[in-house]
């Protein structure tokens, strides 16, 4: 039983971070139909500053409070991603706005590898250690044991989502960008400047995605310039099996793909008789999208709009 | 024009029945010298450089002694060249050197470094009957191949994992074992026959796990293997993945003792597992290691490597030069630099090196390789012990 618990706890700890990464990709998604394949890259960016900037601190003041650095560092890695994004939609995006959504789709692989390659050259192609800045004592919460670094995920990713939602549904930002993802030209024409409401909604999905590469790397207490990829394509398949372009759904598809991967992983030897290894857990994964996707084409909470088909 | 063409062929012509009647001439004035060509491959670019650039080293030296010891072989005295290749490390490079040694018509090769460039190379050496010696190869496949002119001067993964599981079982007191592996061909080898080590030593392999060498979240399959309730955990893979895995055992209050071959086995882990890292909990065992009155040998060898190659001993410098010597004291014995002659003779060589006495099994593989084990104690790496 105990077993049972704390495999959900792990799901649920890796599905957060697969819906926090999830939500950028459906943000810009709702917004232009674009799949913005840099995104997994511009966590790693992230992770990468505050790496940096851990470092300099060490360097500059070593009895800073450890929970007064991780604060610094996101607070540096933050701006940064946000610049980054706003500089890739400007040279990457903007110029194919009105060229066939193939094209976007290519620049987005491109400057993935631009970004990748770049981060190479920065900080070396080998694993960087990340420091631990939380107290590593786990807590035990109904016989499951969760790290406070675990906890801490739960948290920023019920927060983020919690607080993106209201920023949608409740400001004029939020007014104005579905009101561009409806029709960017109408819009335009109620006043709206479509071409900055697009950068702002990358600037928050970076601003994201630099949260989460603050919190993957110390999570795992290992940071490198192939971190965002993989994440990137899991995060990816959670938005489309929660429903691209919705925010619940990108949640929900996070947190389930993150369950099915730790039982996936934790049983998929026992039952299997010991035919597969737990290096299959990816067969879970993908066949519960294929079977969604057939049942359901537009995701789990994805709504049928028919002028999007 | 015409007339100067066939002018200039004929003036090649002349030039070239003269140089032959000097070589002729040479050659009569001097029957018995011969010389014979060595070839060394290794990786003397990229970023193991500084590993291959130490193993040319050994093999230079060997070089330089064997010609300043007068070696007479069919009664001629015999000068030995080293022809060094560089493999970079890399697979396809590795082929063209082995290629090119070949063409050269070296009578023996000593390499590579690398097992992922010693395997496909030795096809190239064994299908032109040349002997190849490996300094550091350690991959079971190299010598497995089925071809007689594999050799290695190095203990195997297999002896490796084989020796890690015995020492689990009766000396760590291991009762339920756990092992993951990262499913490369080095860490699916390495655990395999740790495995095969724990069984025959009468221990109990009681879970195996599976992840890859990019992976980073452990804590599903840890969570399975902490239901079986281990007392050591074994990990087939490399320091990058198996640092974090370390933590997260922490994470999830795993108190395990923790081994792997050498690829945890560095000082890049101390780093990459932090405290996790703990006191004599972790242990890790690499080739090569000498015991008993080698260990003066050796010594005295670094220090003469050091005074006449002016850089310190880095790694299997030693092993390469072992292999020459190895490799030029079957020729004395066969009495001829011919390898389909001297060939068998190297198979059942006894020769007192700087790393121990080297003699090969029937496969090439050298018997009783010593491997080193080592423990991490106050964020240091400390050998344990050497084993046979």
């Amino acid at each position: 039983m105990d077993t049972l618990i704390q495999q959900l706890m792990n799901g649920l700890v890796l599905g957060s971070v697969y819906a926090l990464v999830a939500l950028g990709y459906t943000m810009v998604y709702g917004i232009l139909q674009l799949i913005n394949f840099a995104h997994g890259d511009v966590l790693m960016i992230g992770a990468m500053v505050s790496l940096t900037v851990l470092g300099i601190i060490k360097a500059v003041a070593p009895s800073t409070p450890l929970v007064l650095q991780l604060v610094i560092a996101t607070a540096v890695a933050v701006p940064v991603c946000m610049l980054i994004a706003a500089a890739i939609e400007r040279i990457a995006y903007r110029p194919l706005r009105n060229s066939p959504r193939l094209a976007p789709l290519i620049t987005a692989i491109g400057v993935s590898i631009i970004l990748q390659t770049l981060a190479m050259i920065i900080w070396s192609p080998n694993p960087r250690v990340y420091p631990d800045l939380l107290p590593t004592t786990p807590f035990e919460i109904g016989g499951a044991l969760l790290a406070p670094k675990q906890l801490l995920i739960l948290v920023v990713a019920t927060l983020s989502m919690a607080g993106l939602l209201l920023l949608i549904n409740k400001t004029r930002l939020g007014r104005a960008m579905r009101a561009v993802s409806e029709n960017p030209r109408i819009a335009n024409l109620m006043g709206v400047n479509p071409d900055r409401i697009i950068t702002a909604t990358f600037m928050l999905g970076a601003g994201l995605a630099a949260i989460a590469g603050v919190l993957v790397a110390m999570n795992y207490n290992i940071a490198q310039f192939t971190m965002g990829f993989l994440l990137g394509l899991k995060a990816f398949t959670a938005a489309v099996l929660g429903g691209i372009g919705n925010l619940g759904g990108a949640v929900a598809g996070g947190l389930l793909l993150g369950i099915i991967e730790a039982l996936g992983a934790g049983y998929i030897g026992d039952l299997t008789g010991g035919f597969l290894g737990s290096h299959y857990q990816d067969i879970f994964a993908f066949a519960v999208l294929i079977v969604v996707l057939i049942f359901r084409p537009s995701g789990l909470l994805g709504e049928r709009v028919a002028d999007r088909a | 024009m015409f007339a100067t063409l066939v002018k200039a062929s004929v003036a090649k012509k002349l030039l070239l029945t003269s140089a032959a009647a000097i070589a002729v001439a040479v050659a009569g004035c001097a029957p018995k010298d011969s010389t014979v060509k060595i070839g060394h491959v290794g990786p003397l670019t990229g970023s193991i450089a500084h590993l291959g650039k130490d193993n040319e080293a050994g093999a230079k030296l060997a070089i330089a002694d064997l010609n300043k010891a007068d070696i007479k072989i069919d009664g001629k005295k015999v000068t030995f060249t080293l022809i060094s290749e560089d493999d970079g490390a890399d697979p396809k490079q590795g082929t063209a050197a082995a290629q090119k040694l070949v063409d050269a018509k070296v009578v023996g090769v000593i390499g590579h470094l690398n097992s992922g460039t010693t395997i496909p190379a030795s096809k190239i050496y064994s299908d032109a009957g040349i002997p190849q010696i490996s300094p550091s190869a350690t991959n079971p496949k190299y010598t497995q191949q089925g071809f007689k002119t594999t050799f290695r001067v190095v203990a195997n993964d297999a002896t490796l994992g084989g020796v890690l599981g015995k020492y689990a079982v009766n000396e760590l007191k291991g009762k339920s074992i756990a092992v993951i592996d990262d499913r490369t061909a080095y860490g699916q080898g390495v655990a395999d026959e740790f495995v095969k080590g724990v069984e025959a030593a009468g221990g109990k392999v009681v879970d195996r796990q599976f992840t890859t060498d990019k992976a980073t979240d452990f804590m599903s399959i840890l969570t399975a293997i902490r239901a079986k309730k281990p007392d050591v955990v074994f990990f087939g893979g490399m320091d990058a993945v198996g640092g974090p895995m370390l933590r997260q055992m922490d994470q999830l209050k795993i108190n395990a003792k923790f081994m792997g071959g050498d690829g945890i086995c560095t000082g890049e882990l101390i780093k990459l597992a932090d405290k996790a890292l703990g006191n004599s909990r972790v242990f890790c065992a690499e080739a090569g290691g000498v015991v008993g009155p080698y260990e003066k040998k050796m010594a005295d060898f670094k220090e003469r490597f050091k005074k006449e190659m002016g850089a310190d001993v880095n790694l299997y410098s030693p092993y390469v030069y072992d292999a020459v010597m190895v490799m030029v004291e079957s020729m004395k014995k066969a009495n001829s630099t011919d390898p389909k002659k001297y060939l068998p003779e190297l198979a059942k060589i006894q020769y007192e090196g700087v790393i121990g006495p080297i003699a090969f099994d029937d496969k090439g593989d050298i018997k009783g390789g010593t491997l080193t084990l080592f423990t991490y104690k106050d964020g240091k790496r400390e050998a344990l012990k050497v084993i046979q």
